[in-house]
């Protein structure tokens, strides 16, 4: 078996010593009138979670060929397809080899040099990713795949990962000899100080640093080791406004001394207010589009009613893979409003 | 004359030479071109200024009072001259009835890590650390982290639920309404909640300017709710195993294996106030768990169920994320504590202090483990140390201010702070850290921190080992 098991027995060999916590609730009437009994029905509604002993799992299957229609429909627009995909979440698929699937030990994570973690790297139980699948994805949609479509929807990931072979069917009955090819299922550490208690679950290891109280000549030197990076400096927007003007202190000017001048439009205002300047720089493309670029886009164009329409819906697409959210909440005076200063330049004074 | 110009720092010109140098007010209203014609000496123009400084204090009336020109020499016009606040008629109660900080107050808001995150509904905004004050977070200043966006959940159509993950571990499964949860006994208690991931993006370098973001996802309230071991053992559930598992009715479902441990200790609470009113939407309305002392990923917010079990969960957030990267290529699981921890909240990052004298360090100290002993702060980057004052009654897994009096000569200087909790877990240094976790862990990042203070009155981000 896999490694879990064996992680677990000084939990289990607990269990079996004397209890030292008080027993179990004497009365169950103690709050009368508090709370209701929960019917069969509303337990298997919320009751979805899967452990890694596989306890919870729902009875079903779903082959690699399924998986990838389901996945190009609903999973490919976040995550590429295959699994590849760096732009909106961190990539699911790559980085495991063969020798890994031997092991149980991504050997990449060893590597300083290795760029990024993919999800197939890190994991070590494949009951996480049925679960995580089943109740978060797709991500703007949770918990609308069927049973048999998560299976399909793990069954392709596996495929992309290597793991298992293009006519393969993932169930419940074959689910835990899939889980002894998880590539990192030997990964995963539980020797540390910083699980609360002594349940038994971490091997608990005093804390792994040991710093003492030093008062005085405690070292020859303080040598600064590394600063903010020049592109750094500037990354975080206007620091000068960042610290309440008054006080101990100020925020530091802007690069060349300048101290920023506060906007004064009453627009740039509404757009900061909504929280457009999260994903869009007015000069700039953040997450969104810089405002200059929808601008220069839709110049000369009658594009106002269209682009407030668009603000308030969401979209994704035309400037590229990254979803804008739905703004509901947002007035149609406002989108309105905003459409037009947006389009006009995005003036800021 | 004397007096004056200690009114008006703005005449010492070595201040001045200094580019991006923000004045005290009200010289911060003068343009670059204003300031240099001070430098040269242009006096009788500062006068003008100041009235047009003080018009701008009462709301931009341009030159409201224009006509009650006071000569500077004889004094501070904002005292001399009177101002519309002393003057003429406030406004009545209840203009707001849910209050609002000051217009003045523009600065101090909840700010997102540019780049950090693709989407805003799978992503952080951080506290602004320096600019508050005291342990207590104001509400609306808490600290975001959603992992697939955020409801106000109506409170009427919300649920909890207790089941166990076998039937035999809770015998009466039940729901509660929020009307029963409030029926409950509470308790109130102010604890710290710290992402894990908090001060995640300095690992291996200084990677970003300010206290907001080196720190910033980190808060502490005062809770309202009812312990966990009444519900469980309202609904007869068998108190001896090991785990409890939490959920989430949100989007992403949140789970994460809570230590039963925590919940015989009445430590861990199913919490609907947050400072004396209802948690905000953004931290869990209409309920969210409270786990003092560990990482904020499971206090779950909009709580819908706890599951009593014997084995623990290996939740998306246990197996994939919140796992932390040794050297050795293995991750370490289920890391929940966060360790003993502080950081100097003024002067820091991306602060300018604007002149030499006197001074109050100021910053913050927290431990998963318990009580706030003791902080120490060094000016020198580490080489000699003093114990800071420290603000009490110091509460049990809650932030504890402390505070130092520093006279800055105007030289460069390392700030660092190091705290102790009653343990005697002391806060490592980053070379120290690394050399256990390396630089790839991403969670749980309590190295001590250090901000460079330049000649100029600069404070930025530096990293000492």
């Amino acid at each position: 078996m896999f490694k879990f098991s064996k992680a677990m027995k000084p939990a289990l060999t607990l269990a079996l010593v004397p209890l030292i916590f008080a027993a179990p609730a004497m009365a169950a009437d103690k709050y009368q009138g508090v709370g209701r009994a929960a019917t069969p029905a509303e337990i298997q509604a919320w009751d979805i979670d899967v452990r890694p002993d596989f306890k919870g799992l729902p009875k079903g299957s779903g082959s690699v060929e399924k998986g990838q229609v389901i996945w190009e429909e609903k999973c490919a627009v976040c995550h590429g397809t295959f699994g590849e995909n760096n732009t909106v979440f961190t990539p699911l698929i790559g980085g495991t080899t063969k020798e890994d699937i031997k092991t149980g030990n991504v050997a990449n994570l060893k590597r300083n040099d290795y760029p990024g973690r993919t999800t197939i790297m890190k994991v070590s139980s494949l009951s996480t990713l049925w679960d995580y699948i089943h109740r978060a994805m797709p991500w703007n949609a949770p918990k609308t795949l069927s049973d048999d479509d998560v299976y399909a929807v793990l069954a392709y990931m596996l495929n992309l990962a290597e793991i298992v072979p293009d006519d393969f069917t993932l169930s419940d009955q074959n689910i835990k000899d899939v889980q002894k090819l998880m590539p990192n299922r030997n990964g995963m550490t539980r020797k540390h100080a910083m699980w609360p208690g002594k349940s038994g679950l971490v091997t608990a290891t005093p804390p792994d640093t040991k710093n003492t109280t030093c008062m005085s000549n405690c070292k020859p030197a303080a040598k600064v080791s590394s600063t903010l990076p020049d592109y750094a400096q500037t990354s975080h927007g206007e620091l000068s406004t960042q610290t309440r003007p008054f006080g101990q202190t100020r925020g530091q000017g802007s690069a060349d001394g300048a101290v920023a001048k506060p906007s004064h439009n009453p627009d740039y205002a509404l757009a900061e207010k909504s929280g457009c300047l999260a994903c869009h720089g007015v000069n700039q493309k953040i997450v969104g589009p810089g405002f200059n670029e929808v601008a220069a886009k839709y110049k000369g164009q009658d594009m106002a009613g269209k682009l407030a329409a668009k603000i308030k819906s969401g979209g994704v697409g035309v400037w590229g893979a990254i979803p804008m959210p739905p703004q509901a909440d947002l007035k149609d005076t406002d989108a309105q409003a905003l459409a037009k200063w947006i389009l006009s330049g995005a003036p800021t004074q | 004359m004397a007096k004056n110009e200690e009114l008006i720092p703005v005449e010492t010109p070595e201040g001045l030479k200094k580019p991006g140098r923000i004045q005290k007010a009200p010289e911060n209203f003068l343009t670059t071109t204003e300031i240099e014609q001070v430098t040269k000496g242009r006096r009788d123009f500062l006068r003008g200024s100041f009235v047009a400084a003080v018009a701008a204090v009462t709301g931009r009336q341009a030159f409201a009072q224009s006509s009650a020109v006071v000569d500077a020499s004889s004094g501070d016009p904002y005292i001399l001259q009177p101002q519309t606040w002393a003057t003429t008629l406030g406004k009545g109660v209840a203009t707001a009835p849910y209050g609002l900080p000051s217009k003045y107050e523009s600065e101090v808001i909840r700010r997102p890590s540019p780049g950090l995150t693709q989407t805003t509904q799978s992503s952080v905004s951080f506290s602004p650390l320096q600019s508050m004050f005291g342990i207590i977070t104001a509400s609306g200043l808490h600290f975001e982290r959603h992992h697939q966006g955020w409801y106000d959940i109506d409170p009427a159509q919300h649920r909890f639920m207790v089941n166990g993950s076998s039937p035999e571990f809770v015998k009466n499964p039940k729901v509660y309404t929020m009307d029963d949860i409030m029926r409950m006994p509470f308790v109130s208690r102010i604890h710290f909640i710290e992402c894990g991931a908090n001060t995640g993006m300095e690992w291996g370098n200084v990677a970003v300017p300010t206290v907001q973001y080196t720190h910033g996802m980190l808060s502490c309230s005062e809770f309202t709710g009812v312990p966990l071991r009444l519900l469980l053992e309202d609904c007869g559930a068998d108190m001896t195993k090991k785990f409890v598992l939490a959920e989430g009715a949100d989007g992403s479902a949140m789970t994460r294996t809570i230590p039963m441990e925590m919940v015989l200790n009445d430590e861990v609470l199913v919490a609907y106030g947050m400072n004396g009113e209802m948690m905000r939407p953004e931290n869990g309305y209409p309920l969210r768990l409270v786990v003092p002392g560990v990482q904020g990923v499971s206090w779950v917010k909009w709580l819908r169920r706890v599951e009593v079990g014997d084995q623990p969960y290996g939740a998306k957030d246990e197996a994939v994320h919140y796992i932390d990267l040794m050297p050795d290529g293995q991750h370490r699981q289920y890391t929940s504590i966060q360790e003993c921890k502080s950081v100097i909240c003024t002067p820091s990052g991306g602060q300018k202090l604007l002149e030499k004298g006197y001074y109050t360090i100021s910053g913050l100290a927290w431990s998963g483990r318990g009580r706030i002993k003791r902080v120490d702060v060094s000016t020198d980057g580490g080489i000699n140390w003093k114990t800071a004052k420290i603000e009490g009654p110091v509460q049990n897994k809650a932030l504890t201010r402390f505070s130092l009096p520093w006279n800055w000569e105007g030289k460069t200087a390392i700030l660092q702070s190091r705290a102790v909790d009653e343990t005697g877990y002391v806060q490592p240094t980053y070379g120290q850290l690394r050399a256990v976790r390396g630089t790839r862990s991403i969670y749980h990042n309590n190295a001590i921190q250090s901000w460079g203070v330049a000649e100029n009155g600069d404070v930025s981000n530096v990293q000492v080992l």
